[in-house]
């Protein structure tokens, strides 16, 4: 028996033994690591190349405007033949102003119905409202710009008296609209994670499932609930195609929602499709804008990420 | 003594019980709004772009009058431009992967790549187009190629499948990875015949996704300066091209009120490319799930 | 006074016990642990162990649960290592070559001992393709050979009657006590030494289990088993020798029938009667 047992070992293990490639298969194993390390290190690269384009470029663009008059500047007139100006505020103004209205629009709409999925909605409901957001999220921003310029601005001037063909409001309004799938799935997600054992522990001493929402749920999952509004603002602030279309191409510095802006992304888009020559002060501008932009977005980012692992609540 | 008076109790309750509804009823409707902006949305664009979808409108070129203006290069193209991103981006998007859930050690250089990861997510895509602009189109002299735009592309939408990918990763149990270690297999071996194979539903899923984002993405390449009157196709990845989200924006900026039609027929293929993409991703996604 | 001379006793009669087994050489000795120590970080989980296991022999490994049994069952194909923090000291002698040295490669290890865990985990494959897995990763590809041992490694698992109509099927179609087997023959396909098992029956149905503890009684024909259990009448049915480990340490090492009809150790009838564990 014993014998026989080896011979059979012998037949397996020795073909494994005949056919093991050692040398291929250490190569492989040391390899491996080092070529999937070098992908990782893409994303890297990504980041330093980002920075360093911005910073290059909007270097050149500093030797040509001061540094000054571009963060205070109240006028951004680039195109105005014998004495351009290049103040940034005026495209800041058209940026925060389209923000504000998308976060007025999406907070309130994503938090109550974030509420609705995660606290009363059955299970039912949910697994049909959440695919729906998630198409609602997978629309093309190009599309949303096209339905805001012929869809809600024409019926937003039947309403809003002196409403521009170009202005803030109704970009605003439909960046809300992009954003509100974000801030609803994100903050259903944290308010999903509290505990039930919260949720009963109320209940049981009578109270309703609003108090319990309002009392007990919002409370734990705040941090949450803030890191995605603030994602999304960071997601607004860099929405660039519904405002180029719906939004104009007038920068001003002041507090209209009715009249023509220009956001800064839309003046990146405005220059990249007119013929700006390579090496011009308004080619230098639009890297001096994204810059600024990217700027705003990370800090955006940074703070969201901070809120979310600073406040983290423990259950 | 008792400190709870039985009928200010009851007087309350009724009140609290009609808050309870209002609210209730208040997000609701706040939940449909979404989906009624959504129904509106589709309906504005069907009437508006289904008389102008025809097969004229598939296999014209681009045209300056509204009836005879099509689709074909933009089409064509953005498919040109999907088989740069697609291979780039899953590449380079499950290698990260497969490193950070496999082989990252906990130190201060994975950490910063994680960090850098979801921070880059975060990056407005008009960024990657000034970042492409600069490096691909002028430095590597690449020009507005689909190569240039790919590579850009690619870029953009790489921490979407680096996350999809960790996710599908962190999916495959342990005891799997220990069954095939316990055979005598190596880490590489384990990866690819194991790990992979369970995980790739998720990766492919994720990665159909990202790519749907990619093909509607405008912005970038309006900064790297893709043209969009084109009368021919591309015959390599260094040709020019057209893509369909170029294209739609192109018409839609026009004041013609007829281009209008035209932007919404051309929305329309774009929509129908992207249905049938997500179709698939769910499809996968259903037919694959957790066996575990 | 009484007291320290029961202890002593213990002792003596420990020490009779472990020189009992060393000096056993009716067999073939497998593994020769010597001076075990291992530590997860601060923790030390397994304190100076010295165990022998024979060829051809069911070996049982019992004791409660945190003792480090499936620990030092682990260490015996260095899975062990698959935690970072781990640090070992001593010798482990696999056909008297130390494991424990670094230049010892695992893969080698484990091709030569087969492990069946306490889940069964076969892949989301075929059948066919799990019991293939193995030999495909070192080299096998003939398709002919390929069959060969598929069908008689699902023989020595004797669970080839059952499914040798559905190989091409998942793997996950089948019933719990059934995907042990094929976890077991699995691992037969490479035709192993040894085979180390992490309780593997502890997620089947007693009817399951008897076919498993049925197939062990077999298969130490051909293999040295090593089997970790928590369940002590498992350890009396079905193995030859048992060794009883108790916070790290082995109390008691020696033939199955002595472990449980006259253990040496007050520790070992404590816990074999059911009074702690």
């Amino acid at each position: 028996m014993v014998s026989q047992k080896e011979d059979k070992t012998s037949s397996v293990q020795q073909l494994i033994a005949n056919s093991r490639n050692q040398k291929t298969k250490k190569i492989v194993e040391k390899a491996m690591p080092a070529l999937l390390f070098s992908a990782a290190i893409i994303s890297i690269l990504t980041t330093f190349g980002i920075v360093f384009t911005l910073i290059f470029e909007t270097f050149e663009f500093f030797k040509r405007v001061s540094i000054t008059d571009f963060l205070f500047g109240t006028k951004w007139l680039p195109f105005s033949g014998n004495e351009p100006l290049f103040g940034i505020l005026p495209l800041i103004a058209g940026t925060l102003k389209v923000t504000l209205i998308a976060v007025v629009v999406a907070v309130p709409f994503g938090i109550a119905s974030a509420i609705y999925l995660s606290e009363y909605a059955s299970e039912k409901t949910r697994r049909t409202v959440k695919p729906i957001l998630e198409v609602l999220a997978g629309v093309p921003t190009i599309v949303y710009g096209f339905f805001a310029l012929t869809f809600v601005t024409p019926v937003l001037q039947e309403i809003v008296p002196g409403l521009k063909l170009f202005n803030a409001l109704s970009p605003g309004i439909v960046v809300g609209i992009m954003i509100l799938p974000m801030i609803t799935s994100l903050s259903e997600d944290a308010m999903s994670s509290v505990p039930n054992s919260m949720r009963e522990g109320a209940l049981a001493l009578g109270a309703t499932k609003f108090e319990v929402a309002i009392k007990v749920v919002l409370p734990a999952a705040l941090s949450g609930i803030v890191a995605s509004v603030v994602l999304a603002i960071s997601r607004a602030i860099g929405e660039t195609m519904i405002v180029s279309l719906a939004g104009g191409s007038t920068p001003k510095f002041d507090l209209s929602v009715t009249d023509s802006i220009q956001t800064m992304t839309a003046y990146i888009v405005q220059v990249s499709t007119g013929d700006a020559g390579y090496g011009t002060t308004i080619y230098y501008s639009i890297y001096s804008v994204g810059f600024t932009l990217f700027i705003f977005t990370l800090v955006m980012n940074l703070l969201a990420h901070y809120i979310s692992k600073r406040f983290r609540e423990v259950y | 003594m008792r400190y709870m008076d039985d009928t200010v109790v009851m007087k309350r309750m009724t009140k609290r019980i009609t808050a309870n509804k209002v609210w209730k009823t208040l997000f609701f409707l706040a939940t449909t709004f979404a989906l009624v902006t959504l129904a509106v949305l589709l309906y504005r664009i069907v009437t508006q772009g289904i008389d102008y979808l025809n097969i004229d409108f598939l296999t014209n070129f681009a045209s300056r009058f509204a009836d005879k203006a099509g689709i074909k290069a933009a089409l064509i193209g953005s498919l040109w431009l999907m088989a740069v991103v697609a291979p780039v981006s899953i590449i380079l998007g499950v290698g990260t992967a497969i490193y950070l859930e496999e082989y990252a050690k906990k130190n201060k250089i994975n950490d910063f790549i994680r960090m850098n990861i979801s921070n880059l997510a975060g990056v407005p895509s008009i960024v990657f187009g000034l970042l492409g602009l600069t490096i691909f189109v002028r430095m590597m002299g690449l020009g507005k190629s689909i190569l240039a735009a790919g590579f850009t592309m690619s870029l953009l939408i790489l921490p979407v499948i680096i996350v999809a990918a960790q996710e599908a990763i962190r999916a495959v149990p342990n005891e799997q990875r220990e069954a095939s270690y316990g055979m005598g297999a190596t880490k590489w071996q384990t990866i690819l015949r194991v790990v992979l194979p369970a995980a790739i539903p998720g990766i492919l899923t994720g990665s159909i996704l990202a790519l749907s984002r990619a093909i509607g993405e405008t912005a970038p390449l309006v900064v790297i300066g893709i043209p969009v009157i084109l009368q021919f196709l591309p015959n390599g990845l260094l040709s020019q091209f057209t893509a369909l989200p170029m294209q739609i924006y192109d018409w839609a900026k026009r004041p013609q009120e007829a281009f209008q039609y035209v932007a919404a027929a051309g929305i329309l293929v774009l929509m129908t490319v992207l249905l049938l993409m997500n179709s698939i991703a769910i499809y996968i996604r259903n037919k694959f799930q957790k066996r575990y | 006074m009484v007291l320290d001379f029961k202890e002593e006793k213990t002792i003596v009669k420990r020490n009779q016990a472990t020189t009992k087994s060393i000096t056993d050489v009716a067999k073939n000795i497998v593994y020769d642990t010597r001076n075990l120590n291992l530590w997860y970080g601060d923790h030390h989980g397994l304190k100076d162990v010295n165990l022998s296991i024979y060829e051809n022999e069911v070996t049982a490994i019992i004791g409660p649960s945190g003792c480090g049994k499936s620990t030092y069952l682990k260490t015996l194909n260095r899975m062990v290592e698959l935690v970072p923090i781990v640090r070992t000291s001593g010798e482990i002698l696999y056909r008297e070559r130390n494991i424990l040295d670094k230049n010892y490669t695992v893969e080698e290890l484990r091709t030569r001992v087969g492990m069946v865990f306490q889940k069964p985990n076969p892949f989301p494959k075929s059948i066919y393709d799990n019991i293939a897995y193995g030999p495909r990763i070192h080299g096998i590809k003939n398709k002919k050979i390929l069959d060969e041992i598929v069908e008689k490694s699902l023989r020595g698992a004797a669970i080839w009657d059952e499914v040798k109509d559905r190989l091409n099927q998942n793997a996950y179609g089948l019933s719990g006590g059934q995907q042990q087997r094929i976890c077991i023959a699995r691992c037969l396909a490479i035709e192993p030494d040894v085979i180390l098992m992490d309780e593997p029956t502890s997620a089947l149905d007693p009817i399951s289990t008897l076919k498993v503890e049925e197939l062990v009684q077999e298969l130490k024909k051909d293999y040295s088993i090593v089997i970790v259990t928590h369940n002590m009448q498992q350890a009396a049915r079905i193995s030859d020798r048992t060794a009883f480990f108790l916070s790290g340490e082995v109390v008691e090492y020696d033939k199955t029938d002595v472990i449980f009809q006259t253990p040496a150790d007050q520790r070992t009838e404590d816990y074999i009667s059911g009074r702690f564990g």
